[in-house]
């Protein structure tokens, strides 16, 4: 990884009210609790950013699920961040439409211009690159996902202002 | 541009608001439903003839009768909107535009096969859909049609929304059941079938959305109206999507066994910059890749695209012109199903591999004379060998596109440079018995 820290992490390892109360909500919707694994990681990495080991701990012991298991399911899912990510996770899709729309020209682009790689974060945490696999956008290629939200119809100029307007938030 | 009225992707502004969707006529459906024995709504969907739209083209009547009507344990309905399948991008149309009509059929869909609990998963990446739909829920909730005696019926049914967090693979029915289990996504074995063990070992079907979405106009206006839209064999319409080297991009729903050359050249405003179409991917990126000479005349539905040894999938078309290089794109899509392989069986897991390394080399310019032999080899010997359909998806495209593209695969490995094979053992031993 290029750049040190991306993102420490809180002394306390704990979700907050908000979680407890929305993890509770989701093991309601299933006949058995361990079925709210998948929410509880997606809430866990809402609040910590990524999943470590610990994390993945604290959130085996709140389902009675244990450690080992809580591992394959985060492993399993790309999705889930298993190592520290930056502020902004930009995640573009390089698959067959956006490869034919120039889907690694805005990789190769956004690489040049923050200056990392593939996989990398940038010094100051603020960007991580990542190549996707096809996001389901196809029809508005070439296009990436910036953290939650998708970017589409991607250009130069497109590509420069969000840059901006990122590096400045 | 068409006669076509929509039935899905009705052009009525904001039809995503329940409000809009009652006053044009949304939940009667529901109602009328409510009003009718469960077998009349299976039947009635059996008469439209509507097929599943997630791929597989099953019949959704014959599906939704082989749950048990009498069972001690509980039953449920899993609607997939995964749709992780390169090139397709329809579901999200639904969740957009119109919500409501999805959720109107699932609870129609449990209405007739005597659920009370149906998730709707969603693939992690849909964050903003899987917003959007929760707000169509909840409104339904707070209208009456979900929850507790919905429409005014003894009837109750509750929908949750499962979030997915990146895998391909759980768009496979029972790779999605383990994935809303809270496990890995890995394909179960069949039998048993999920109509008798699903969900935590109970009755469960799985339907695709835009499948889902069919079902209230089909009770609104019968299963005869609906069998004569399109193709006999494969009625309705379909949510065609159109990407790659095209002028307009986009989903775009017309009849089931609409010209290909229509889609294309018609609705989608033809190839960029004029150019000549070399290949065709007629259905998401598993299905068999067409030439650009196989398409006039070409119906796009699932029994007459089988005559040029392809199907429908999940309609998602993508068009490549004349300077596609063929190899690169076929490499990409073996990529994709390397990656995404859950690794269970050892064809899939190991052959995508090795496809994706020999393509590598192909595309790079090493390529061996024997490579095409040894990559359909490989390809045939992971069609057929896996618990899943995974296998196949992955071997298809491949196959078919070196017995469509031969000249393409020849032309690169003829133009390779010829490295000999080293084997590091071999060579460690020459340098000490020097």
């Amino acid at each position: 990884m290029v750049g040190g820290e991306v993102k420490t992490l809180p002394m306390e390892i704990k979700f907050n009210e908000d979680n407890l109360k929305k993890l509770e909500e989701a093991k309601s919707h299933y006949p058995k609790a361990d079925a709210a694994l998948m929410s509880a990681l997606w809430l866990a990495q809402e609040q910590f950013g990524w999943l470590s080991t610990d994390i993945m701990k604290y959130v085996g012991d709140l389902l009675g699920i244990p450690y080992e298991h809580v591992l394959g399911v985060a492993e399993f899912y790309t999705m889930y961040n298993k190592k520290p990510v930056g502020k902004y996770h930009l995640q573009v899709c390089t698959n067959v439409s956006c490869m034919l729309c120039g889907g690694y020209d805005v990789v190769d682009y956004i690489s040049e211009k923050l200056n990392i790689g593939i996989g990398e974060t940038t010094p100051d945490g603020k960007f991580t690159l990542i190549e996707a696999e096809c996001l389901g956008s196809c029809g508005t290629a070439p296009m990436m996902q910036v953290n939650n939200y998708y970017e589409e119809n991607l250009s130069k100029d497109k590509i420069d202002s969000l840059l901006e307007k990122l590096s400045k938030s | 541009m068409s006669d076509f009225q929509p039935i899905i992707l009705k052009n009525i502004p904001e039809l995503c608001n329940i409000d809009v969707y009652i006053k044009n006529g949304g939940y009667t459906a529901l109602k009328k439903a409510l009003a009718m024995k469960p077998e009349e709504v299976i039947d009635t969907v059996k008469k439209s003839g509507l097929r599943g739209r997630g791929g597989a083209c099953f019949p959704t009547g014959m599906k939704w009768s082989f749950m048990p009507q009498k069972s001690e344990k509980p039953k449920y309905l899993c609607a997939n909107g995964d749709e992780s399948e390169p090139a397709s991008f329809k579901d999200r149309e639904i969740f957009e535009k119109n919500p409501h009509q999805f959720i109107e059929g699932t609870l129609i869909a449990c209405w007739a096969m005597g659920i009370k609990t149906a998730y709707v998963y969603i693939r992690g990446e849909y964050y903003k859909w899987i917003e959007l739909l929760q707000e169509a829920i909840n409104d339904a909730y707070k209208k009456g049609f979900i929850g507790k005696n919905i429409g005014g019926s003894k009837y109750s049914v509750d929908l949750y929304i499962h979030r997915g967090a990146g895998a391909y693979i759980c768009g496979e029915e029972t790779a999605l059941l383990n994935s809303i289990e809270g496990k890995r996504g890995m394909p179960r074995f069949k039998p048993p079938f999920p109509a008798s063990f699903g969900l935590w070992g109970c009755p469960t079907t799985i339907n695709n959305i835009e499948t889902l979405a069919n079902i209230p106009p089909i009770i609104d206006h019968g299963g005869e109206w609906f069998s004569k839209i399109g193709e006999p064999k494969h009625a309705g319409s379909l949510l065609y999507g159109l990407s790659g080297h095209i002028n307009k991009p986009g989903i775009y729903e017309l009849p089931s066994g609409t010209l290909l050359t229509d889609l294309i050249y018609k609705y989608g405003g033809g190839v960029t910059d004029n150019k000549a179409i070399k290949m065709i991917i007629p259905g998401g990126s598993s299905m068999p890749p067409l030439r650009g000479d196989e398409i006039e005349g070409l119906k796009m539905d699932n029994e007459n695209l089988k005559t040029v040894n392809s199907y429908i999938g999940t309609a998602g078309i993508v068009v490549m012109n004349e300077d596609t290089d063929v190899v690169k794109v076929i490499k990409r899509i073996t990529k994709f199903y390397y990656h995404e392989s859950c690794g269970q069986c050892t064809p899939c897991r190991e052959g995508c591999g090795w496809m994706l390394r020999i393509l590598d080399r192909i595309d790079n310019g090493m390529g061996r004379p024997e490579d095409i032999e040894l990559l359909k080899d490989v390809a045939n010997n992971i069609e057929g060998n896996t618990i899943c359909a995974f296998g196949d998806a992955a071997a298809w495209p491949v196959k078919w596109a070196i017995k469509k593209f031969l000249p393409d695969f020849e032309k690169k490995v003829s133009e390779s440079v010829n490295i000999p094979i080293t084997n590091k053992v071999h060579s460690l031993r020459v340098t000490y018995q020097e």
